[in-house]
């Protein structure tokens, strides 16, 4: 009798609870280790927001002022924190506003899983409000997408999702969730972490005789070239990296999202690939014999046109996604798999070398790269501020210990060429998809996701007007971030284009900007303009010291232009100083 | 060079896949000849038939695409001499006319055809194979009347497949095993199917 008496009075075990969808939801958010959730209520995702209510000690909910600007921070989240972005948002234009940022975390491989409300399962199709087929407008921008119209459906689902996204080689993952779902309560039986899909193989089998082929290649080769790119960062690689090059003695550049993955003073790192990047690691593309790709995709940015593109060389390629391989550049060895196991693997094969010489020859590029271009860059002879002198004043003060969050354009190209980097998951920007009003809504959330850090967003005049309202979201969370403004007062790359492409017809590009400091001072945001170069260091370093937030803006010239560029259609050994 | 190529993906039963699927091709403005989507032999395994008229180098880095969908266990593609196919064809003609001009039972044996429906006022023939062959019996049937005519997508069976029972074995795997083939494509070449 006791015992049954015990029983009935005893809080019934976790297991066999009635909970609604919504509040398992929110157990699922708290099994994954979800803690800051970026996101913006709505009619059909009321329902979660209300459980949420009841989840307030456990689960931070940052409230943004757009849903695109939410995605956004939760992309920023994942990109320094290396954990998976959460973000909530309700049906109709809530939804259809996150498409850019799951398109941007699609091609950047950044683990995010949005959660959707949806209009009751019965009036699906019946166009009801604020009802949008956000499944199928998302589809091609999702890893993997699901619409739950059962409460029961959402312990499964959730873990499936967060194993997803995160996984492999991550991406967004999108569940719209009917209301009906989000209220009806259901048995919950407890949450398990999902770890196996059988139609999802998250790494591929390593295969060992490729591994062998790789280091014969790599033994054997004189003039041996590595590129990088974010899977070294996403695979948590960047000691077994460094072992490797270490080992091999071979020279290694990035990509910009590669960007931070290796220290930038370390003696092996010759710096940028692309479009805008050294002038070294692309004229030495075409001169290398074994071309050593890891972690990266062979972006259009990157490699130029095709047909002249390290044509000369042996290609291995190291990647976890099968299909990345032959995709653009033809692999002579393909070594798929995760690098954080490839690598060791390969490491163990290798001969200790050197490559004096040839090393020599990066820095002879150099030599006239610095000639050519950062001479002009970092010390400009006339009065007017150049972008690089401001990053490279920025460097002095976090002596390359901060995140520096960039947006879309020739900031971002300035940024990512000179700016300096001690430790990974320093850089974060938007690279595939290039989305300008990208980088003040991600520094929150890579504020969010490495609280300890210093994150200096730079943002053009024009990207920082696309998302500005975010602003809001920094006064209210009163995090901080430092905001600098490189302010040329035109769509400065586009401008640079017409420039040397299209008889300098500028077609839309003068872009008017508000007072920025008024509008931060707004928002209860401190900060200043400086047009002179002996206000320049000052007013960095008052940013940096400011207890909060802050926004400087920078007066730079007009009609500067990046360089080096490979110009479009042109192989990267055409590259031009100027 | 374009041919003819037969796609064949073995999927999860899921929603919203068969789109999934679909806009890979029309993202790179391929004209989808053929689709059809089936069970397979192991319940819970849907199977895809698709053709298109593309280049190896095209259709290879599709594929590769398709089978990277979490939803999707494989893809595999196949020129038409390593698959067996059929089509199905249905053709509604005039009773009377046939009956008068045609003579039946010579249509019915020189095309493979078989008469599904008879009534007074019109007859419904069905016969399958290739393209070529369907085809044949509407020329055949056009000056006589043929009010309505339909063919179905391609259905294959590619020759050296010993089934997906074994296959799935492998996936549901939670590691899969050091012997398992992934990626065909890469190691293969020009033998591009293996079990």
């Amino acid at each position: 009798m006791d015992t049954a008496l015990n029983t009935a009075t005893a809080p019934a075990p976790q297991e066999t609870r009635t909970l609604t969808g919504s509040q398992a939801l929110c157990e699922a958010m708290l099994q994954e280790g979800v803690k800051t959730i970026f996101g913006y209520p709505g009619g059909a995702i009321m329902p979660i927001y209300d459980a949420l209510y009841g989840y307030e000690d456990k689960l931070e909910h940052i409230l943004v002022r757009h849903e695109q600007g939410g995605i956004h921070a939760a992309q920023g989240y994942a990109r320094t924190s290396g954990k998976t972005g959460v973000v909530f948002a309700t049906s109709g234009p809530g939804a259809t506003n996150l498409v850019t940022g799951l398109a941007d975390a699609m091609i950047d491989s950044t683990p995010l899983v949005c959660i959707t409300g949806q209009v009751f399962a019965h009036l699906l199709g019946t166009d009801a409000f604020q009802e949008t087929d956000v499944i199928n407008i998302t589809t091609p921008v999702t890893k993997w997408n699901y619409q739950i119209t059962d409460a029961a459906e959402i312990p499964e689902i959730l873990a499936k999702a967060f194993y997803i996204a995160g996984s492999g080689r991550p991406g967004p993952v999108l569940i719209d969730i009917t209301k009906n779902a989000q209220l009806q309560p259901f048995e919950y039986k407890g949450y398990k972490p999902c770890h196996h899909i059988r139609s999802y193989r998250p790494k591929p089998v390593v295969r060992k005789s490729y591994v062998e082929e790789a280091a014969k290649l790599i033994n054997e080769a004189e003039r041996p070239f590595v590129i990088f790119g974010q899977g070294v960062i996403l695979g948590g690689a960047e000691q077994e990296f460094k072992a490797f090059i270490e080992k091999a003695g071979i020279p290694a550049a990035w990509t910009i999202l590669g960007l931070s993955a290796l220290p930038t003073d370390h003696p092996l790192n010759v710096g940028m690939l692309g479009m805008h990047g050294n002038y070294g690691p692309n004229v030495l593309t075409n001169q290398c014999d074994v071309l050593i790709a890891i972690g990266m995709r062979f972006d259009d940015r990157v490699t130029g046109r095709l047909d002249k593109y390290a044509k000369q060389a042996k290609v291995v390629h190291l990647d976890i996604d099968p299909a990345e391989i032959d995709k653009n550049v033809k692999a002579t060895v393909p070594v798929w798999g995760d690098c954080k196991e490839t690598l060791p693997m390969l490491t163990a094969l290798l001969q200790h070398k050197a490559y004096p010489k040839w090393l020599e020859k990066f820095r002879e590029c150099t030599k006239q790269e610095d000639e050519a271009v950062f001479q002009d860059e970092l010390h400009p002879k006339t009065e007017i501020l150049s972008m690089g002198e401001v990053i490279d004043t920025l460097n002095q003060i976090t002596d390359g210990n901060a995140v520096v969050v960039t947006d879309v354009g020739q900031h971002q190209m300035v940024a990512c060429r000179y700016a300096k980097f001690n430790q990974s998951r320093s850089n974060v920007t938007s690279g595939g998809l290039g989305t300008m009003g990208f980088a003040l809504p991600a520094a929150i959330g890579a504020k969010f996701g490495a609280p300890d850090r210093e994150v200096v967003a730079v943002i053009g005049d024009g990207g920082f007007q696309m998302t500005l309202q975010e602003l809001g979201t920094i006064m209210q969370s009163g995090i901080n971030v430092k905001i600098i403004i490189l302010n040329n007062n035109f769509l400065g790359m586009v401008r640079q284009w017409q420039e040397l492409f299209h008889d300098r017809r500028y077609s839309s590009v003068d872009i008017q900007s508000p007072n920025f400091v008024a509008l931060a001072a707004a928002y209860g945001i401190a900060g200043q303009s400086v047009s002179e170069r002996p206000n320049l260091k000052p007013a960095l370093e008052t940013m940096i010291r400011h207890n909060g937030s802050y926004l400087l803006e920078v007066m730079v010239g007009k009609e500067n232009n990046v360089f080096p560029m490979v110009p479009q259609g042109c192989g990267v050994a055409e590259i031009r100083l100027k | 060079m374009k041919q003819e190529y037969t796609i064949t993906v073995y999927t999860e039963n899921q929603v919203g896949l068969l789109n999934r699927i679909a806009i890979m091709f029309s993202r790179r403005k391929i004209n989808i000849e053929s689709l059809n989507t089936s069970p397979s032999e192991v319940e819970g395994i849907h199977r895809f038939t698709i053709v298109i008229n593309e280049t190896e180098d095209v259709v290879r880095k599709l594929v590769r695409q398709i089978e990277k969908q979490v939803d999707v266990l494989k893809a595999y593609f196949n020129t038409n001499d390593e698959i067996i196919w059929q089509e199905l064809a249905l053709y509604k003609v005039p009773t009377d006319e046939i009956a008068e001009k045609v003579k039946v039972e010579r249509l019915l044996r020189e095309h493979g055809a078989r008469a599904v429906v008879i009534r007074k006022d019109y007859t419904i023939f069905e016969t399958s194979g290739h393209r070529e062959e369907t085809d044949k019996l509407i020329s055949v049937l056009e000056p006589v009347g043929l009010i309505e005519f339909v063919r179905s997508a391609r259905v294959a069976i590619i020759k050296q497949s010993r089934g997906f029972h074994e296959k799935l074995k492998e996936f549901e795997e939670t590691e899969p095993h050091p012997s398992t083939r992934e990626n065909e494509y890469l190691d293969q070449g020009d033998n591009v199917f293996v079990m």
